[in-house]
């Protein structure tokens, strides 16, 4: 017998008490689907508190601003890495770009700042969820630099963690970043910055 | 370590030692107390934190009543996204499996993500013996590792070490493992995370082979889930070219979308925030991002006798959040060493017992005891495990498990009660007594509890081995009985 046929056998022989014809639907669950209701003005104005309630800096524009927006928060970042199929409408004139075409890891530390877009953004926790597609760079390219400069436009808000969940691709890989890297392990103290960038600015346009 | 600490006194024994540790009991209160009220505000925002319990609750008894099912679904969805699946019957199988995956890549060292899982195992250790390093990479793991230490809570490992004693770990240790702590390290925290940063960064760099538990695995995509505050989670699932996934049986949920219950629950019940900085989620191999291996090793190690146990079977929804270790007062005043075992606090009380079988172990046997069955746990606990309930059952187990062996004084003394108690007249004549032996044993023999209580020492056998774990009030020298015949009538 191979582990894997042990392991099975343990979990139907400890499972003698479910009746044989029981189905997974026979164990209610009862549970609100996520909400239709459109969002409010409101909704974008609270993503932009609670964003910055995890310290991260939120700035809101139009769309009409968003380059000009852009330039201050990148000042203090001397290279930046955009990813390869960044819109070409988002980049600012300024630091020095790097495009990210599997940049190996040692070149991605050497970069500070980042710049991409996001798949959505979750009101209720302030969170920026990427799923990594056009714009949004690979995994490692949000996490090495220590500043991340993320755009998101507000009709990419959701309301809540269910309404978030339905309009994912289970296929892809996400990050799902609520503020910057922040560590309490020490004496309870909240400190920003262990890992992960430091630095999270998020440009709020429309 | 293994399951439990190695050489570990049984719970009463650790605990009079940590009750004593007044640092220890410092920071203990501190932390409890402050991550208690961070919960307590971000439960009391949403309206339907019930619903989420329950629906959390029942998702997980759907799961584990057709484990089975799921867990090959889970097999199936990870293999077509181009992960491998391992099985593991016990420890020493998963460690194996993870040492043979990292001799194939001939490398030395691992980079690991905070994982219990791991911890349970013991495969730093098995690693260790195997000639590979592991590097611990949560900043608190870390800390413990470089101390040579023991974990001391769920979620915050090091919360036993104030920041004077980090940095002198950081300095004197850093060194010997790596990048060295700059010389003019202070004790600031923010100074000492960066220090863990760039101490870090370079093994990040370096390591081919990474490490991680995860906090959910969906039976229906094969998506694991790893969430977390400081990044190096992501770092070790995103930079090294192997990723190796240790997996316990009973974190399967069935679909996607039942994600959401979930990570809208552990947060707040965890770190008491809306949302943990970082959740990433995955399935098997992404072409050009992230590692281009993935396995993944399914492990019981017990986690199956636990199903089969009908009233502890609950125990398998828990998420390990530690809401239930920061409301428990037993935990509060005691830690997370005197349990022994990875798996502390009430959960720890009731998981450890079930996993490793009662009746063969002084240490896990007394686990369930460690309780006042004040029910707080329940009450914080997002997957609804009725903790007092099973630690009840399991105190019957462990009565069973002893039964027929010779009868212990305290059964003796239970006897002799309970044919005292029966009868007013025996009561009457037994509290006259204890007021005169109070008399008597206020003359000697005592010594004073935490708090300037004044209680009798360990008293002769055959009630030392009761007394060693209780401090025992100095008996009042009149009775209530006695004091209401004199006193009471004229009061009235
Ligand atoms: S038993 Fe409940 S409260 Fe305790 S760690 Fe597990 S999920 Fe959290």
């Amino acid at each position: 017998m191979t582990a894997r046929d042990v392991v099975l056998a343990r979990v139907r022989r400890a499972l003698r008490d479910v009746p044989p014809e029981e189905t997974p639907a026979d164990v209610e669950v009862v549970r609100s689907g996520p909400s239709t209701a459109p969002l409010t003005p409101g909704h974008v104005e609270l993503f932009a508190e609670r964003v910055a309630q995890y310290r991260a800096r939120v700035v809101r524009c139009v769309p009409d601003d968003l380059v000009a927006t852009l330039v201050p928060l990148l000042e203090d970042v001397s290279t930046l890495l955009v990813p390869f199929d960044l819109p070409r409408g988002l980049r600012p004139a300024g630091p020095r770009h790097i495009e990210d075409r599997q940049l190996p890891t040692g070149e991605l530390d050497a970069v500070d700042g980042v710049l991409t877009t996001a798949r959505l953004g979750i009101v209720e926790t302030g969170t920026i969820v990427l799923d990594h597609g056009p714009g949004q760079g690979r995994r490692a390219a949000t996490l090495v630099p220590d500043i991340h400069v993320c755009v998101l436009w507000a009709d990419q808000l959701v309301a809540g963690v269910p309404e978030a969940i339905v309009n994912l691709d289970p296929t892809r890989p996400h990050t799902w970043i609520s503020g910057p890297s922040a560590t309490s392990d020490i004496e309870l103290e909240r400190v920003e910055g262990v890992h992960g960038p430091r630095t999270l600015r998020v440009v709020l346009v429309g | 370590m293994s399951a439990t600490f190695v050489g570990m006194p049984t719970f009463p024994v650790a605990a009079g030692t940590a009750l004593a540790d007044s640092q220890l009991r410092r920071n203990l209160a501190h932390a409890t107390s402050t991550i208690r009220t961070k919960r307590a505000e971000v439960v009391r925002e949403v309206d339907a934190w019930e619903q989420l319990r329950v629906a959390g609750a029942t998702l997980k008894d759907r799961t584990l009543r057709h484990l089975d099912v799921y867990l090959e679904q889970l097999e199936t969805a990870l293999t077509a996204a181009g992960a491998t699946v391992h099985w593991a019957r016990d420890a020493d199988e998963a460690n194996r499996i993870v040492v043979d995956i990292a001799r194939l890549h001939g490398t030395d060292e691992v980079v690991k993500v905070k994982s219990m899982t791991t911890a349970e195992i013991g495969l730093n250790d098995a690693l260790e013996a195997a000639g590979i390093h592991a590097w611990e990479t949560d900043l608190a793991e870390l800390i413990v590792q470089l101390g040579d230490d023991l974990p001391s809570h769920i979620l915050v490992p090091a919360i036993h070490r104030n920041r004077a004693e980090i940095r002198e770990i950081f300095l004197r240790e850093m060194e010997r493992v790596g990048r060295p702590a700059p010389a003019d390290l202070t004790d600031a925290p923010l100074e000492l995370a960066a220090a863990a940063r760039d101490h870090l960064r370079e093994k990040f760099l370096r390591a081919r082979v990474a490490v991680s538990g995860a906090n959910f695995a969906v039976a229906e995509t094969g998506t694991l889930a790893v969430v977390e505050s400081e990044g190096n989670g992501r770092m070790c699932l995103t930079l090294p070219e192997v990723l190796i996934s240790i997996v316990g049986i009973e974190k399967l949920l069935p679909t996607w979308a039942d994600l959401d219950v979930f990570l809208q629950t552990l947060p707040r019940s965890s770190t008491g925030e809306r949302m943990n900085p970082y959740t990433s989620l995955w399935s098997g191999v992404t072409p050009g991002d992230g590692p281009q291996q993935v396995h993944v090793v399914l492990l019981d190690n017990g986690r199956t006798d636990v199903l089969a146990d009908t009233v502890g079977r609950q125990a398998l929804r828990c998420i390990r959040c530690s809401a239930c270790l920061n409301i428990c007062p037993v935990y509060e005043r005691t830690g997370g060493h005197s349990y022994g075992s990875v798996y502390p606090g009430p959960i720890g009380a009731i998981l450890n017992p079930m996993m490793r079988g009662v009746g063969q172990d002084a240490q896990l046997d007394a686990l369930p005891y460690a309780s006042s069955l004040c029910g707080a746990c329940f009450d914080v606990c997002p997957v609804r495990i009725d903790i007092p309930e099973v630690l009840v059952h399991l105190r019957t187990k462990v009565v069973d498990a002893h039964r027929g062996r010779r009868p212990t004084p305290q059964d003796l003394v239970m006897r002799a009660a309970s044919w005292t108690l029966a009868s007013s007249a025996r009561t009457a004549r037994s509290t006259r007594l204890a007021g005169l032996a109070a008399r008597v044993l206020s003359r000697r023999g005592l010594r004073s509890a935490p708090g300037g209580r004044r209680v009798l020492g360990a008293l002769p056998r055959p009630a030392a081995g009761w007394s060693g774990a209780r401090d025992v009030p100095l008996p009042p020298a009149e009775s209530f009985r006695s004091w209401w015949s004199r006193a009471g009538r004229d009061a009235r």
